[in-house]
């Protein structure tokens, strides 16, 4: 899905049409809006801990370049390698230059949202390296070629028939089941090999601490956990705002991560990996290399509003909790953070004038904002990009590309209209005349397909107090 | 090359914050009662059943009900062929020393003994592995595993079936608790596991889905 291409109304359109997809969305939200109700029943202690979770995060951001200094200096304590990677480009490079260090010509991969923002598997596909996902999610959605529609479950677009049929057709010699049972014993089979023969394994993070230099990952599968362990290299990327402070952090945000995600106390694992084997060690990998990407996150960072994007943990939850993603499903906003985080970090990552429509995705209904963990106000944040959308004055990349003459006009002439006592009585009195033929006019034919035409009073408020008998300044 | 980003990346993030910055104050965690040691085994047992671990409480010092004879009764009712162990650990030895009587039916012990590259064959045909752990957490039902040279971090992934060991001394309430008294920030080992449950997935339809990649089962012996 390349930018150039995006259409978000034809995507809409073409979401909205496909029942299955809705049924398949509508089913998964509801279970796992549920879930997550259920593990933050207690209402104070969900507060306090969202309290903590938030001020974690600012204090971190906040310390960004003190702390991202000390996890490097830690690290390599620790015996691993740091990389800084400006751009994905830069990413994509360093990934394949330690691959090609070692000669490994495949690659086995934990789940990684990162990853997905370098479209690290077609480049590497371009340089002739094997690159498989191994995440149940992310390992169905290869097979069809596509990218994840959720952050936290890839491939919750899909039913089990559909599954299904996939693997028949993709995995040599299997035959068709339904039964989710048997769906992933064959996934077990054919992961397990190439977890035996991987070369190098890659994985995302979900924190680091600066403190100890500690990698924190994050999963219920143990693939994870094998892409970490048994290949002799391993390769972690992370969005470098994901650094904390100290290890007494990590339990808090921990918890506000797995209980927003999946509705769970705790997840199966909890994999912290704060060096490669030592020399008396019988597993590990000998090598860990840190890659740490920027993507736009530094200048994201400058504005103090904006800043808060960064805050986030990448729970999903928001998505889950949005009318609007639950309709359309994470395909349709065309990039890789979909739903209400995607709203205001994909806009400000690829600029508004490529991605500046994805904000109009949203009621406003708040419902992000009361659900998520770390209490960035998403409503706020999309309704400042809407505005950078018309301001030529904005500091987001592409502000102002909406801005159109016409409008700039009208704008112009209300702001006149409304200084001038004359000019104002005048147009009152003009508009119940003229409105019956405004709405056939340019934009407002459009706008008034769906909605009813506004009428304008005969007389205006004005005039009605003083009717009345009341005094009108 | 990578220099020149690492500064130019560092350059950008200092600018972009400036120099003055209100630090926020990390608010206390609210307060809960503590709980006594059966409490916090009872916790961790639900905690874990609830999450598909097979639980058993077993007394440690009582010669009749040693826990290497509930082991050996768990692992024959599974009909366990070969079980991976960590010869040089307590846990390790005590179960030698149990298995050396040659009780019948018993699953042949395995020691993980040469490094993975030359041991990886072996590794991945194990019925099961048997580890020790560094304790528990109750309140969301834990094990914490600290993986070193005599107990390798794959004895608790790759076998289908993951036998935990615990002291029911070592059990906490929370993880930060845990962290905390065993003063975790001072030295961290190369791999810390925290494991609630064996491995699952529900990406296909949400469906819960045990043993997708890591072990099918996790039975965990509380001894107390
Ligand atoms: S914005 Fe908040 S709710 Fe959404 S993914 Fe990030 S942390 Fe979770």
């Amino acid at each position: 899905m390349t930018e150039t291409q995006f259409d978000f109304q034809a995507n809409i359109r073409k979401a909205l049409a496909n029942r299955q997809l809705r049924s398949n969305l509508s089913f998964a939200m509801g279970s796992m809006t549920a879930k997550r109700k259920a593990i933050f029943s207690d209402a104070a202690a969900f507060e306090a801990l969202r309290a903590q979770g938030n001020a974690i995060r600012r204090r971190a951001l906040l310390q960004l370049p003190e702390l991202l200094e000390r996890l490097e200096k830690k690290c390599i304590e620790n015996g691993m390698s740091v990389h800084w990677a400006e751009t994905t480009d830069e990413a994509n490079r360093i990934v394949l230059g330690i691959l090609r260090d070692h000669h490994a010509r495949r690659l086995v991969k934990g789940k990684s949202m990162v990853s997905e923002e370098m479209h690290l598997n077609r480049f590497l596909a371009d340089h002739g390296v094997e690159s498989l996902e191994t995440d149940l999610g992310e390992f169905i959605i290869q097979l069809d070629g596509e990218t994840p529609s959720h952050i936290i479950v890839p491939a919750i677009h899909k039913n089990k028939q559909e599954i299904a049929r996939t693997f028949h057709e993709k995995i040599p010699n299997t035959p068709y089941t339904e039964a989710v049972e048997e769906l992933n014993a064959i996934a077990r089979k054919t992961l397990r090999r190439k977890f035996y023969e991987g070369e190098v394994g890659l994985s995302g993070v979900n924190m680091a601490v600066a403190e100890t230099g500690t990698l924190c990952l994050v999963e219920n599968e143990g693939n994870g956990r094998m892409c970490t362990t048994v290949p002799p290299v391993h390769i972690a990327v992370m969005g470098l705002e994901k650094v904390v402070e100290k290890l007494s952090d990590v339990p808090p945000l921990l918890r506000l991560l797995t209980g927003s995600a999946t509705g769970q106390l705790i997840t199966t694992y909890v994999n912290m990996i704060s060096g490669p084997r030592k020399p008396d060690e019988k597993d590990g990998p000998r090598e860990i290399h840190l890659i740490l990407l920027d993507n736009g996150r530094s200048r994201i960072l400058s504005d103090e509003q904006l800043r808060q994007t960064l805050q986030c943990i990448r729970c999903g939850t928001c998505l889950n909790h949005c009318p609007v993603y639950t309709r359309i499903g994470g395909h349709a906003y065309g990039f890789i953070y979909p739903g209400p985080i995607g709203e205001i970090l994909t806009p400000q990552m690829e600029g508004l004038d490529k991605a500046g429509g994805i904000p109009t995705a949203s009621t406003l209904c708040n419902a992000c904002e009361e659900v998520c963990p770390v209490k960035i106000p998403i409503p706020d944040l999309i309704r400042r990009l809407r505005n950078e959308s018309y301001d030529p004055n904005g500091s987001v990349p592409g502000h102002g590309f909406k801005r159109t003459f016409a409008e700039a006009a009208v704008w112009k002439a209300w702001a006149l209209v409304n200084r001038h006592r004359g000019l104002n009585a005048l147009v009152t009195k003009m508009a119940p005349v003229l409105s019956p033929i405004l709405p056939r006019l340019g934009p407002l034919e459009a706008w008034t397909r769906g909605r009813i035409r506004p009428r304008f009073s005969q007389k205006s408020l004005h005039e009605r107090v003083r009717e009345k008998g009341i005094k009108d300044a | 090359m990578p220099e020149k980003s690492r500064e130019r990346i560092l350059r950008r993030i200092s600018s972009a914050l400036g120099d003055r910055r209100n630090l926020p104050s990390v608010p206390a965690p609210l307060q809960t009662p503590p709980l006594s040691r059966e409490e916090k085994i009872e916790q961790l047992k639900t905690r874990m059943t609830a999450m598909r671990s097979e639980v058993h409480v077993v007394p440690k010092g009582d010669r009749d009900a040693l826990w290497t004879d509930r082991l050996k009764t768990i692992v024959v009712e599974k009909g366990l062929k070969q079980m991976l162990y960590a010869p040089g650990t307590p846990v390790g030895d005590a179960v030698a020393a149990a298995w050396a009587a040659g009780d019948a039916g018993l699953p042949v012990l395995e020691p993980y003994d040469a490094p993975v590259e030359t041991f990886k064959e072996a590794l991945f045909s194990m019925d099961a592995g048997i580890t020790a752990t560094m304790g528990g957490i109750a309140d969301t039902g834990a094990l914490i595993l600290w993986p070193d040279e005599n107990e390798p971090r794959l004895m608790s992934l790759v076998p289908e079936v993951h036998i935990a060991v615990l002291d029911a001394d070592r059990i906490y309430e929370s993880f930060s608790e845990a962290m905390e008294k065993c003063v975790w920030a001072d030295g961290m080992p190369t791999n810390a596991l925290l494991i609630s449950g064996p491995s699952k997935t529900a990406d296909i339809e949400l469906v819960l889905a045990f043993g997708v990649h890591g072990p099918k089962e996790l039975v965990v012996l509380i001894l107390t």
